[in-house]
């Protein structure tokens, strides 16, 4: 009855595993490694499981006579039962030596980092991600926040670093999450072998708004991922409508320049996400919300209802300000 | 119908054949070394018999009516009840804890619980669960049975018994009194450092919670010390090693690991206190300090922690399958190294927890074989478990319908933390939902099922009633269906994504039906225990009465009455075989000698059991429940100011003095 139901359970969602944040949904060799391990466990486990309720199962037979002196004990049964349990006890051994092989020998393979790999630098905060794509030509580095994109078939090595408490680096279609720790620096690799997008988010309690932790990683063609970076090196391209003209001088003359950067304007604060691209990204707020001009003026006038206790601040604005601030902002392709 | 025994006879115990041509009278102490004569004066219980014994011993024993005397009790079996009802009670908070946020959950986006609430609800879930309901409840249950189990009157030490009772209560009021007020801590019941330094924590809430660590750190190692030495050394004549029963092993061993796992914890917060308190940095990156240091200190306790939770669950499985069996227990000895085994390998298993800090590999590694080692003493004892179970004749009543259920969900969940121990797996799901499934298969399918099983089943012993079987029958279906819809599916969020300690998450993850499940799952697991409840309170008032051994059982506690008299047994039994009242059906081979006007008890050699003293244990006394008084201001005061250690430690001191004065009594006067 019970097996029967856990069935039903298990195939009632197992067909919608397809997630884009899922770890049973491999998209890159080390969460293909770490599923198909995930799945010999399972298989090896299930049968010790159901080994053992049959055993107890048919235990639950009555073989005493109901006169029986429970201090009695027949030494042909208790021989048996030795040797049962023994043997038990053993393949118990030999069943979890070789599953500490395979983990071992699984945890060899996808900790080992691949050279030549891109290399990126994530710092988790409060309640965001910090992300610097790092280069040995300096015009190549730049810093973005909550999307990343990686070419293809490659590996990319993302150094993990935090600016407050301990957040945790989760890609589950791509690998396994690490931790990111304050005065320390980790260190994964990931590698995502077919385009599309995966979401990240974090795994580590963090606080108020661990749960509104998000992020995009874009797996897509080499040329597409270089056009992508040749654009985000880039200062952000002046307005040139009237609207987003307007929102620019609102943006510039608020307090929203203490925090925030945009590239190519007097926006210089580093302590918020990096905005000279935020209209190209497909989140805000950290994978709160679908970038979309009303989405940002809802989020511009009141962050805190929709992820309380973020650290920006309520900003005053007049009513014919929001507007143009939301224009400008999504403009920022 | 009972049977008195001279003391050159109590030399040759464990001897049946003697014993049994033992004659009644003609007894002078329960002395093997006699240094001195008793006083011919005291009245001693070979001089009196059958009611008027028991009601002067009742009377010697027993606890003074009215506040104070209940203040004052040194009585095992009062103290072990209030500390089962009040852990019990916290069971109940923390259950509720889990039912509002299994609502938030529910729906994604759902609005029923800000993020404030909800942190501050899981926080107090699992601070409640681990601290105030799962160390609490073994020991619990240690302090009302091991004396009864072992053939003694009272736990040793009863007076820190009481002291720690009380601490225990005052730090989970505390804590509670805090959530109402708002200041509940919200830092996790793991608190890392630096989310619950001063930096990122303002304000009194995570002092509340490091606080509350000592309050049942104090409470925990105090009761750990009285069973520890009430099983070495309070133990019937003949009760030899081998003889012990199987929960007062588990128990004693749990007792030992409480003792060396819990000075981790209370270190790792008094060391939060102190950065948060008084200005150290000892976990703050930025001044040389280490956050991961702090993960080490409280997962070397908090692994152990889980077989502290777990391992009086052992003792009542035990217990249980034995008597319902109706068969001794196979592989005895087996079963006592394996608890052994785990509360040893407990210790080496903690940085499971912390696979994904980045730490070096080849250690790691370690660390996955000895979690996995585990499986071998806890395999042996399941093994141990049903073999007993095949050569018995089950009687399916409600104890052991919730012991089965404990087998079906406490091996998935060790099975899945097989899962949880390869450091590449635990990279996938660790901090997911698929570990909340895991460790509540482990949890309630390893303490919480066969705490129900336990309850049903000392519940006579407790009060004298039996519990209704056919409620208690429900009771188990709905609790069993009701845990698996909540619990199972789980797994496969977790598998999905769905990160641990998150209040809400997107309609677009695809969460949403699986969480749903589990909410309704949750709402008829919750709903069993209010049917528990109610089984409870109408068969504590109108159950059937139930004798002193309704059960049929084959350990002492079943020896005395239910409930037992103050003094447990009029005489103390003598004990010939591991299952004392199966061996002696008709009559129980019993010491005398002991006086009846005096707390006196028989004091045994650690290994043969064998009766060596005489030993006058403590009359009740206000004393420990004014020093709980004192070092609850004292803790209190030091969350606010550090002058509470100075100004608060002259009370302490001087209900400490009152506590130990020297009393004439009545071994002195010898």
């Amino acid at each position: 009855m019970k097996r029967a139901f856990s069935i039903l359970l298990l195939s009632l969602p197992l067909a919608g595993c397809q997630g884009w944040q899922s770890a049973l949904d491999a998209q890159g060799p080390s969460a293909q490694a770490l599923a198909e391990m995930f799945w010999i466990f399972v298989a090896v486990l299930g049968i010790v499981w159901v080994l053992t309720m049959t055993a107890l199962l048919l235990a639950l037979r009555r073989r005493r006579p109901a006169d029986a002196d429970p201090l009695s004990t027949d030494p042909g049964t208790e021989r048996r039962m030795t040797i049962t349990v023994s043997v038990a006890v053993a393949l118990t051994l030999v069943t979890v030596i070789a599953l500490t092989g395979l983990s071992y020998a699984a945890q060899k393979v996808l900790f080992s980092h691949k050279d030549g790999a891109l290399t990126l630098l994530v710092t988790g905060q409060q309640w965001w991600w910090k992300i610097t794509y790092e280069n040995e030509q300096p015009n190549l580095v730049f810093t973005t926040a909550n999307e990343i994109h990686i070419p293809v078939g490659k590996p990319v090595l993302i150094k993990l670093e935090s600016a407050d408490v301990i957040h945790s680096f989760w890609v589950p279609n791509l690998t396994g999450k690490m931790d990111a720790i304050p005065g320390r620096q980790n260190q994964l690799q990931i590698q995502a072998d077919r385009p599309g997008i995966y979401r990240a988010q974090c795994a580590e309690f963090c606080g108020l708004q661990h749960a509104h932790m998000g992020m995009l990683v874009v797996a897509e063609p080499k040329e597409d991922f270089e056009r992508w970076r040749n654009h985000q090196v880039s200062s952000a391209i002046p307005p040139n409508d009237p609207e987003r003209q307007r929102g620019m001088e609102v943006f510039l003359s608020k307090p929203c320049i203490m925090c925030h950067q945009v590239r190519g304007t007097d926006a210089g604060g580093k302590v918020a996400p990096d905005l000279t691209h935020v209209g190209s990204r497909r989140y805000i707020g950290a994978g709160t919300l679908e970038t979309t001009r009303g989405n940002i003026a809802a989020w511009i006038i009141d962050p805190h209802g929709i992820k309380p206790g973020v650290n920006m601040p309520t900003i005053q604005l007049e009513p014919d300000e929001v507007q143009p601030l939301a224009s400008y902002l999504e403009g920022l392709k | 119908m009972t049977k008195a025994i001279t003391p050159h006879e109590l030399d040759a115990v464990p001897e049946v054949t003697r014993l049994a041509t033992g004659e009644r009278g003609g007894v002078s102490g329960a002395r093997s070394e006699a240094d001195y004569s008793p006083d011919p004066k005291e009245l001693r219980d070979d001089q009196v018999d059958g009611p008027e014994l028991t009601a002067r011993l009742a009377k010697t024993w027993g606890t003074q009516k009215g506040l104070i005397g209940a203040l004052s009790t040194v009585d095992h079996k009062v103290i072990g009840r209030r500390y089962i009802i009040t852990a019990l009670f916290f069971l109940f908070l923390g259950g509720l804890s889990a039912v509002a946020m299994r609502l938030q959950l529910a729906r994604p986006e759902s609005s029923l619980i800000g993020p404030d609430l909800y942190n501050q609800l899981f926080t107090m879930h699992g601070t409640t669960m681990m601290f105030l309901f799962g160390v609490p409840i073994g020991e619990a249950f240690a302090v009302y049975l091991v004396p009864l189990m072992v053939g003694t009157r009272n736990i040793a030490f009863p007076r820190l018994n009481a002291f720690s009772y009380y601490v225990y209560l005052f730090g989970g009021l505390m804590i509670w009194l805090a959530f109402m007020l708002n200041i509940g801590p919200d830092v996790g019941w793991f608190a890392y450092v630096p989310l619950s330094g001063p930096e990122f924590s303002p304000g009194k809430r995570a002092d509340i919670w490091a606080q509350m660590i000592t309050f049942t750190e104090v409470a925990g190692i105090s009761v750990a010390i009285s069973v520890i030495v009430t099983v070495f050394k309070l133990r019937a004549p003949g009760m030899t090693l081998d003889r012990i029963p199987l929960f007062v092993w588990a128990e004693l061993i749990n007792s030992f690991v409480i003792i060396f796992a819990m000075p981790a914890v209370v270190t790792a917060s008094a060391l939060l206190l102190m950065d948060r308190l008084v200005g150290t940095h000892i976990f703050n990156p930025a001044e040389g300090g280490d956050a991961l240091l702090y993960q080490h200190l409280f997962w070397f306790f908090g692994h152990p922690e889980v077989y502290i939770i777990f391992l009086p669950a052992t003792g009542w499985v035990s217990a249980i399958v034995v008597t319902f069996a109706r068969r001794q227990a196979f592989g005895y000895i087996a079963l006592v190294l394996s608890l052994i085994a785990t509360g040893f390998l407990s210790f080496g298993l903690w940085v499971h927890h912390m696979f994904t800090t980045g730490l070096p590999q080849l250690g790691a590694s370690f660390f996955t074989a000895s979690s996995m080692l585990i499986a071998i003493p806890n395999g042996i004892q399941i093994f141990c478990w049903i073999a007993t179970l095949w050569d018995g004749r089950p009687v399916f009543r409600t104890p052991l319908l919730f012991v089965i259920g404990f087998f079906f969900i406490f091996v998935a969940g060790g099975l899945s933390g097989i899962m949880l121990a390869s450091v590449p797996l635990d990279a996938q799901v660790h901090d997911t939902f698929f570990v909340v499934a895991h460790f509540h298969y482990v949890l309630i399918g390893g303490n919480v099922f066969p705490l129900i099983g336990a309850i049903y089943y000392w519940f006579p012993k407790f009060t004298g009633r039996m519990m209704n079987e056919r409620l208690g029958k429900w009771h188990f279906g709905l609790a069993f269906i009701g845990f698996n819809v909540a619990f199972f599916p789980m797994h496969i969020t977790g598998l999905m994504g769905m990160p641990r300690r998150v209040y809400t998450y997107l309609p677009e993850m695809g969460w949403g039906n699986l969480n749903m499940i589990s909410t309704i799952g949750a709402a008829v697991f919750f709903g069993s225990f209010l049917l528990f409840l109610y089984n409870i309170v109408t068969s504590a008032r109108r159950g059937p009465l139930a004798g002193p051994n309704p059960w049929n059982a084959g350990t002492l506690e079943w020896a005395s009455a239910s409930p037992p008299m103050p003094q447990n047994f009029d005489r103390i039994p003598i004990v010939t075989n591991r299952e004392p009242l199966w061996a002696h059906r008709d009559s129980l081979p019993v010491a005398a000698g002991l006086s009846v006007e005096n707390r006196e008890q028989i004091v045994s050699t650690v290994t043969a059991g064998r009766a060596d003293l005489r030993e006058s244990t403590p009359e009740p006394s206000i004393w420990p429940f004014l020093s709980a008084v004192a070092i609850t201001i004292l803790f209190v005061g030091s969350m606010f100011t550090p002058w509470a250690l100075v100004w608060g430690t002259p009370p302490l001191a001087l209900a400490l003095i009152g506590w130990f004065w020297p009393k004439a009594g009545t071994e002195d006067e010898r």
